[in-house]
């Protein structure tokens, strides 16, 4: 029995240890905003926020994640969460919208760490996160203009 | 289980309605509990389209799969339109599988999003819907009111008496509306577009909110009680079977259920999806692959070459081609080679299933409702009707989710054959299943020659394609397949729009294992191509400019010749580009021009690159301009237009699926990279003002982008490329 600290609240879950971290969330306690894409840390759609750091739950064992703090993109609050979102609002950006849930996580996490984020920082911290309908264009202007939102 | 009805949006009332770590399992009821609160507020509802609330929502129903392209915002945009409504009142739900009511206009009987048709075979029928809610509730005011019908209007969804300063909202006259017969079809008029506020302005994304807070239902989010997950065992080449299998070890997987033969290989199911995959992985199936393609793409290539040789089946001839060809001043001939690529959505293909005594219920990102119930009545021995399918959001689709075979959902519906229908299936492919198990946009070859007289005029044009139809043996082909041609794979170049008095264009359609699909503009994805670059290659044999050229050879075609011309003006066409930055003086710059029109919609791009003398290249800059006939959603439009190229460039830079002894060797994103962030192009879209009737865009914006690269490829290095994805060579080139 591990315990899980998922968007504030504790969970007891269990499960193998080795099992990605991913599939707790998804099939366990039911958290389906967090995307399954590739398995192998290659698309981002699976990105969560472990204790504020950008981590690809497809590849994190559930154990390295126990006693961890874990928000998902249905427990995403705060500041900068909330210009993302609403970026992503104003903007229109999403098409199919399954790989978001993880741009919005990689996009909060960059302007938390950098608040006002060049072109080539959005293309280093965001190269990981796919989006097969290619709406790149309207996530770079989402992340700034939530930027200028946090100003 | 009682019948229930999967609202996407409705994921939010559920989680509200239910606590904590329960919540996934108690999905149907929660949604049943929405789907009748919604029943009971019902009150008006004139047809199939529309529902209107006394708590003054209205409900407006997609007969469309969302997918990304917005249709659950283009299409309650004409109904709102035509009903006045408030864009905050409205709610979308899916409809449900019944080719009767929802079947796509243009496609007769069936219920099918392809082709770039919601828009253009919604455009009349959703406006006359809410044409005919609006008439009702006009009737109920007037009546009400005591006034003349036509001294009373609506906006935003408040109807009024302007003399009377009476108001009232939708809500408050639903139930007396309801109590009124529907007007006659013939006395519903339809607005002067001059008076349109919706059409052509801002209508938010309805798909927008739940898209990005995580609540949105993709069918990979679909939990029922009791479900098992199901992953599959594939053969690995196309046409092999299972021999014999050894399920103990899988068996023996914590949580592993059931391991059962299925026609397509063996399924491992289990309570959660990494039982599952671990069961998989430890299972042993040996394939009895006496009938298996084993061919590779080289062979495949070498089989196609030799046809390259031979006349195939006509899709066109005007004039007598290969004479003028022999009497023409200059004369340029090209073979061109497009892989097999893959859908590649990110959303892997995936169905959940449940038997019952008397019918079989689906869910699933569904894109073709008549052709599945088909499929799925057979392999149970059902009827069509017996078949209820719930339309969710799909993950993209791109043209996968509408297979000819319904492959992956009578996969699905298999294996819940073969446990009986003890429990909810849900099939999940995996990233490598879905690269590896098809179905591809077919590998193509095409060879074209065109002359030129001594004026530099086209007088001939010659242009053969080799590959594999996708109609053919399918439900579809009497549809799509006309003496031998299979028009999917033709269209683009048998419609050639350029003055050419005389042309050949003919196709051989060989069979192979390889399962193939439409891909995102279908064969618009490859003709384009070589009709673009060989004309660019005519200008330049001729002396002429690319945009002139082209000019002279479309004024016939008015409509290629605007987006042609929009495009050209606002890239700056002819200006000097701006040079490589200083400090890199061995990059090159380069400017290309490409023109297409494809599911009705027209479509120019001119795009700018830069090459590195090492070969590898950016492209920098896309303007694009579309004529898709009126603009009901200007802002989908450009964003089908950004992702339409996006979607492209993935193929002209990375895209190739290739096989290897049948087998295919790209499995993931790793070996079939897509476009990245830092790979994407500044992109413009310019609308052409247009009053025709709309036409498409989900697809029409992809086959133009790696035209205008692979011209533009040649503006900086002088190199012409013919094989996709584009590889320029390194070394020197024009400066």
């Amino acid at each position: 029995m591990l315990t899980l600290k998922v968007n504030g609240r504790s969970h007891q879950v269990d499960v193998e240890p080795d099992t990605p971290l991913l599939w707790v969330l998804r099939d366990t306690l039911g958290f389906t905003g967090t995307k399954y894409g590739c398995g192998i840390s290659v698309c981002g759609a699976c990105t969560v926020h472990m204790n504020g750091a950008p981590i690809r739950a497809c590849v994190t064992p559930v154990s390295s994640a126990a006693g961890q703090t874990i928000t998902t993109i249905e427990g995403l609050q705060g500041k900068v969460g909330h210009a993302v979102q609403t970026a992503w609002e104003k903007l229109d950006v999403v098409q199919c919208g399954y790989c978001q849930s993880g741009q919005i996580m990689g996009a909060v996490a960059l302007l938390s760490q950098t608040p006002k984020p060049t072109d080539s920082d959005i293309d280093a911290a965001m190269a990981g996160n796919l989006c097969r309908c290619a709406t790149y264009q309207r996530i770079r202007a989402a992340i700034h203009e939530a930027s200028k939102q946090l100003a | 289980m009682e019948t229930i009805r999967i609202e996407n949006e409705s994921r939010r009332q559920f989680l509200k309605a239910s606590a904590g770590l329960t919540l996934a399992v108690y999905l149907p009821l929660g949604l049943a509990a929405t789907d009748k609160s919604a029943a009971a507020k019902t009150v008006l509802e004139p047809n199939a389209f529309v529902r209107i609330g006394a708590d003054n929502t209205v409900t407006v129903v997609v007969k469309h799969l969302e997918m990304g392209q917005g249709t659950y915002t283009g299409l309650p945009t004409l109904l709102a339109e035509e009903l006045d409504a408030a864009w905050s009142q409205i709610h979308v739900e899916a409809a449900p599988a019944d080719g009767k009511r929802y079947n796509n206009l243009l496609m007769g009987p069936m219920q099918l999003t392809g082709g770039s048709t919601a828009m253009a075979n919604s455009f009349e029928q959703m406006r006359r819907a809410g044409a005919t809610a609006r008439a009702m509730l006009v009737a109920a005011a007037a009546q009400r009111w005591k006034v003349a019908p036509e001294s009373i209007t609506i906006r935003e969804g408040v109807v009024m008496h302007a003399a009377s300063h009476r108001k009232a909202s939708f809500g408050q006259l639903t139930e007396a509306a309801a109590a009124l017969p529907v007007p006659a079809a013939g006395s519903i008029k339809l607005k002067d577009p001059k008076d349109f506020v919706y059409i052509g302005k801002q209508a938010p994304r309805k798909d927008s909110k739940p898209k990005i807070n995580g609540s949105a239902i993709y069918t990979q989010d679909i939990r029922l009680p009791g479900m098992l997950v199901a992953l599959v065992a594939h053969p690995p080449r196309f046409g092999a079977k299972v021999k014999s299998f050894d399920a103990s070890r899988a068996k023996a997987v914590k949580g592993v259920t059931d391991v059962v033969e299925i026609p397509s290989g063996v399924a491992v199911l289990a309570g959660d999806f990494w039982s599952a995959k671990k069961g998989r992985d430890a299972l042993s199936v040996v394939w009895d692959e006496s009938a298996a393609m084993k061919l590779g793409s080289t062979e495949l290539e070498a089989q196609y070459r030799a046809l390259l040789e031979q006349p195939g089946a006509v899709a066109r001839q005007d004039g007598d081609a290969a004479n003028a060809l022999k009497s023409a001043s200059k004369r340029i001939s090209a073979d061109f080679h497009f892989p097999y690529l893959a859908h590649a959505t990110m959303e892997p293909m995936n169905c959940v299933v449940q038997l019952s005594a008397d019918g079989c219920e689906i869910w699933n990102g569904e894109q073709s409702q008549t052709m599945d119930q088909n499929a799925v009545a057979a392999v149970l021995g059902m009827k069509p009707e017996q078949v209820k399918i719930n339309m969710l959001y799909a993950g993209g689709s791109f043209g996968r989710r509408a297979s000819t075979t319904a492959d992956y959902i009578v996969e699905a519906v298999h294996i819940a054959k073969a446990i009986k229908g003890r429990a909810p299936v849900k099939l999940v492919w995996t990233r490598e299943d879905d690269m590896r198990a098809g179905y591809y946009r077919p590998m193509f070859l095409h060879r074209v020659s065109a002359g030129l007289d001594a004026q530099g005029k086209l007088v001939a044009w010659q242009q053969r394609l080799v590959g594999q139809s996708i109609a053919a043996g399918t439900a579809l082909e009497g549809f799509v397949v006309k003496n031998g041609v299979d028009n999917t794979s033709v269209e683009g170049a048998s419609n050639l729009p350029y003055a050419v008095a005389n042309i050949t264009v003919d196709l051989h359609s060989p069979k192979s294992g390889v399962p193939v699909l439409w891909w995102r503009s279908v064969g618009s994805s490859h003709t384009a191509f070589s009709t673009e670059t060989i004309i660019d290659e005519l200008a330049q044999a001729a002396g002429r400019d690319p945009v002139e050229f082209r000019r002279d050879l479309l004024a016939k075609h008015p409509r290629h010749l605007g987006v042609l011309e929009l495009a050209a003006q606002k890239a700056g066409w002819g200006k000097p580009l701006a040079p490589a930055p200083a400090g890199e003086a061995k990059e090159r710059r380069g400017r290309g021009i490409a023109v297409h029109e494809s599911f009705h919609t027209f479509v120019a791009q001119v795009a700018e690159v830069t090459v590195k003398a090492d070969g590898s290249y950016s492209v920098d800059r896309v303007v694009c301009a579309v004529d898709c006939g009126i603009a009901v959603n200007p802002d989908v439009i450009r964003a089908q237009m950004e992702g339409g190229i996006g979607f492209g460039l993935t193929a002209a830079m990375h895209g190739a699926i290739t096989l290897k002894d049948g087998m295919v060797e790209q499995s993931s994103y790793i070996d079939y990279p897509l476009l990245r962030m830092d790979e994407m192009p500044k992109i413009e879209v310019h609308i052409v003002a247009s009053s025709e009737k709309p036409t498409g865009v989900g697809e029409p914006g992809t086959p133009v982008i790696a035209p205008a690269v692979a011209n533009a490829l040649f503006a900086a290095t002088g190199q012409r490329l013919r094989k996709l994805p584009l590889r320029v060579a390194p070394g020197a080139g024009p400066a």
